[in-house]
C-alpha cells in the first residue's frame, strides 16, 4: 500500500513560525541586554569610574568560579525536570573537602576529580531516595542537604577553614602572569593581576567542562537524559528504566556543583560550612538571566547561557552593593550585604512572574493567530 | 505469541471505590495475527493494554509473551517485546528533542546505552534509508523538532519507533481517535502498511465498527471486563456493523445499546 498523502506529508510549519517570533525575540533579548549594560554604568560611575576596576573584574571572577552550579541547576530543573535542592549541600561538600585536603598537603589539582566524585555521590542519594522510596524530589533533596551539613562538619572538623597559605590551583601560575602584568601594562596593574588571571585559567577550564558536557549530551546516554526529563512514558515505553537516567543526570548535576564549590573555596581562600545557604536560587537566577539574554534553543547554547547568567548574576549583585543613593540628611542609602539574598530573592521573583506573564502573553497572541 | 490466562484486575481492592476492571480474560493470540478490540466505556480496553504492556500488575492471572511468563516484569522491561501507540499524540515523542533523536533512541532499543555519539552519519544514513519508502518526508526534517510536527506526524513517530525493531506485539490504543478524520485514515493505511510489511502481531483499540470489522483478521468485543465475543475471520466475512449490534444485542440481552456504541456506526 502506498501512503501517498498530502496531510500527514510535513508542511515547512518552521519556516513561517519562526520569523514571525524572531523580531519580537530580538527586541526583548537586546532590550534585557540594554537594561544589564545600564545598570552597570550607572553603578559604575555610581562608585567612582575606573577606580572601582577590581570590584567588577571581582564580581566577574567570582561569577565564573560559581558558573557550573549553574549549568548543575540547568541539568536538574531544565533537562530533567527533577527539581533539586542538593547542590547547596554539595557544593559545600566540595569547598570542605577541597579544604581538608589542602590544608593535609594533598595537591590542589587532585581536590577537583574527588570533589566532583563525592558531589555526585550526593546527587545519586538524593536520586536513590526520590525514585526507589518514591519521595518527592524536593523533599528528598532537602533530607539530603541537611544530612550533608553534618557531614560537612564531619570533613572540615570545624565550620571554617582558612587557606591563606596552602597552594592553589592558580598557584603556580601567579608570579609568572603578575611579572608579566608589570613588564607589560606596568605596575598600577599588578592588583588586577590575580583576578585577569582567574578569569582566564578557570575561564578556560569551566569552558572545557562545558564543551565535555555538550559532547556527553550528544551521546547516547545523553540523548536518554534528555528523553528522561522530556517525556518519561516514551522512555519506558522504548524499554528504558528512566530511574536510572534521572540518577545518573541528578549525579552528574551535583558533580559538577561539587566541582564548582572546590574551585570557589580556592578561589576565596576558605571554605565556610554556611557557603552554600541560599545557592539555589542564585543557580536558578542564573538559568533564568542566562535565558533570558540568549534564548538559547540548543543545549551548549543553553549551557553557555547559564555560565554567563551566573557571570551577569554576580556583577549585577556588586552593582546593587555599590549604589549610594543621597538622602535629605546628608547621609547616603546602601545596600548592604546583608541584603543581598533577599535582593535575590525578588530578582527571582520578579524574572518567574515576567517569564509567566510573557508566556501567558505569547500564548494568547498564539491562539488569534 | 501471546498469551493471557484468566486475567482479573481489581483496583481499590477493599475499599469502597473497588473496580472489577477486567473479570477473567482469557485470550490466546497467534504469531501475526492483527486483532480489533471495541467495547463501550468503561470495558477495560485500555485496561487490558495496560495490564499487557505492565502498567499495572494484574490482580491475578498471567500474562505470556512468546513463551514466556512475563507477569512480574516491569513496564520498561517487558517494552523490549512491545511496541505502543498512545491515544494522545504527544505522549510518543519527546517534543523538545529533534526527529533524528527521538528515532535514534527507538532504534537503540534492547541496545545498551554507551557513549558513542547518539545522532551518528552512519545511523543518520540509516534512519533516512528507513523513512524513504514511507513517503513521509521526514527523511528530509531529521533534524527539526519534534514540537514543530503535527498531532498526526508525530503519531506517525510514534507508530514508526514502536515497530523499529520488530515488537513481538504492536499495541495500538484508539491511536487515531485524537486526529481529523483525513489524517486518521492516512494513519491507518500507514499501520496496515507496516503491520504487513513486519507481519507483527497487533492489538488495535478502536471506537469504529467499521474499521473493527476492516482492519486485521479477528474482532474482539469487551464488555464490563469480559470478552463477550470473539469473531473470527471466517466469520467476519460479509458482516456489516448492524450485524455487530445485532450479535452484541444477543449476547448482553439484559444491555440497552449504549450511545457510544451507536453513534459511532
Amino acid at each position: 500500500m502506498n501512503v501517498e498523502n498530502e496531510s500527514v506529508r510535513l508542511e515547512k510549519v518552521s519556516s513561517t513560525k519562526p520569523s514571525l517570533n524572531l523580531s519580537r525575540l530580538f527586541n526583548q533579548q537586546w532590550a534585557a541586554i540594554g537594561i544589564v549594560i545600564l545598570l552597570f554604568l550607572i553603578a559604575f560611575y555610581a562608585v567612582g569610574g575606573t577606580r572601582s576596576m577590581g570590584v567588577w573584574l571581582g564580581a566577574i571572577s567570582l561569577g565564573i568560579s560559581m558558573s557550573l552550579v549553574a549549568v548543575g541547576v540547568y541539568i536538574t530543573f531544565r533537562i530533567l525536570n527533577f527539581p533539586d535542592l542538593t547542590i547547596d549541600g554539595t557544593f559545600v561538600l566540595g569547598a570542605s573537602i577541597t579544604a581538608t585536603m589542602l590544608i593535609n598537603g594533598y595537591s590542589p589539582y587532585l581536590t577537583l576529580p574527588v570533589a566532583f566524585v563525592f558531589g555526585s555521590i550526593g546527587g545519586a542519594i538524593t536520586g536513590l531516595i526520590a525514585t526507589r522510596l518514591r519521595i518527592h524530589s524536593l523533599l528528598a533533596s532537602i533530607i539530603v542537604a541537611t544530612g550533608l551539613y553534618s557531614i560537612n562538619l564531619r570533613v572540615m572538623g570545624r565550620s571554617n577553614i582558612p587557606l591563606l597559605n596552602t597552594d592553589n590551583i592558580l598557584t603556580p601560575f601567579v608570579e609568572p602572569f603578575r611579572e608579566f602584568v608589570r613588564a607589560t601594562f606596568g605596575t598600577d596593574y599588578v592588583r588586577y593581576a590575580n583576578n585577569i588571571l582567574t578569569i582566564l585559567l578557570i575561564g578556560l577550564f569551566v569552558y572545557v567542562i562545558k564543551f565535555a558536557f555538550d559532547a556527553f549530551m550528544r551521546t547516547e546516554l545523553g540523548l536518554a537524559l534528555q528523553a528522561t526529563g522530556d517525556n518519561p512514558q516514551m522512555m519506558r515505553s522504548l524499554g528504558r528504566n528512566t530511574k536510572t537516567y534521572l540518577i545518573l543526570g541528578v549525579a552528574l548535576s551535583n558533580g559538577l556543583t561539587g566541582l564548582s564549590g572546590s574551585i570557589f573555596a580556592q578561589y576565596q581562600g576558605f571554605s565556610d560550612i554556611n557557603m552554600g545557604l541560599g545557592l539555589i536560587i542564585a543557580g536558578l537566577a542564573a538559568v533564568i538571566l542566562g535565558e533570558t539574554l540568549l534564548r538559547p534553543t540548543t543545549i551548549s547554547r543553553a549551557t553557555l547561557a547559564a555560565i554567563i547568567g551566573m557571570i551577569v548574576y554576580r556583577v549585577a549583585i556588586a552593582a546593587a552593593l555599590s549604589v549610594k543613593v543621597p538622602l535629605p540628611g546628608g547621609e547616603f542609602f546602601r545596600i548592604d550585604a546583608q541584603d543581598v539574598k533577599l535582593a535575590t530573592a525578588l530578582l527571582v521573583l520578579a524574572t518567574l512572574w515576567l517569564t509567566r506573564l510573557q508566556s501567558n502573553r505569547k500564548r494568547q497572541t498564539n491562539a488569534t493567530d | 505469541m501471546l498469551q493471557i490466562e484468566s486475567l482479573h484486575q481489581i483496583f481499590n481492592q477493599g475499599s469502597i471505590n473497588e473496580v472489577h476492571a477486567l473479570r477473567g480474560i482469557d485470550l490466546h493470540l497467534p504469531p501475526k495475527q492483527f486483532i480489533t478490540v471495541i467495547g463501550s466505556n468503561g470495558a477495560g480496553k485500555s485496561t487490558l493494554f495496560n495490564v499487557v504492556a505492565g502498567v499495572f500488575s494484574p490482580t491475578r492471572g498471567r500474562i505470556i509473551i512468546d513463551g514466556e511468563d512475563v507477569t512480574e516484569w516491569s513496564e520498561h522491561k517487558r517494552a523490549n517485546l512491545i511496541g505502543r501507540v498512545f491515544q494522545n499524540p504527544l505522549q510518543g515523542t519527546a517534543a523538545s528533542m529533534t526527529i533524528a533523536e527521538n528515532l535514534t533512541l527507538a532504534m537503540l532499543r534492547r541496545h545498551r546505552l554507551g557513549l558513542r555519539i547518539g545522532v551518528s552519519r552512519a545511523r543518520r544514513n540509516k534512519l533516512a534509508d528507513l523513512l524513504a519508502p514511507l513517503h513521509l518526508g521526514l527523511e528530509e526534517r531529521l533534524d527539526d523538532q519534534v514540537a514543530l510536527l503535527s498531532g498526526g506526524q508525530r503519531q506517525a513517530m510514534t507508530l514508526i519507533m514502536a515497530s523499529f525493531s520488530h515488537p513481538k506485539i504492536l499495541l495500538l490504543d484508539e491511536h487515531t481517535a485524537a486526529l481529523d478524520p483525513a489524517t486518521a485514515h492516512r494513519i491507518l493505511d500507514l499501520t496496515s502498511e507496516i503491520v504487513g510489511d513486519q507481519q507483527l502481531t497487533t492489538l488495535m483499540i478502536t471506537h469504529n465498527m467499521q474499521q473493527a470489522l476492516t482492519f486485521g483478521s479477528r474482532t474482539l468485543m469487551l464488555h464490563k471486563g469480559k470478552i463477550v465475543l470473539d469473531i473470527d475471520a471466517e466469520e467476519r466475512k460479509g458482516m456489516t456493523v448492524q450485524d455487530l449490534i445485532d450479535k452484541f444485542s444477543t449476547v448482553t440481552p439484559e444491555v440497552l445499546m449504549d450511545d457510544e456504541l451507536l453513534l459511532s456506526v
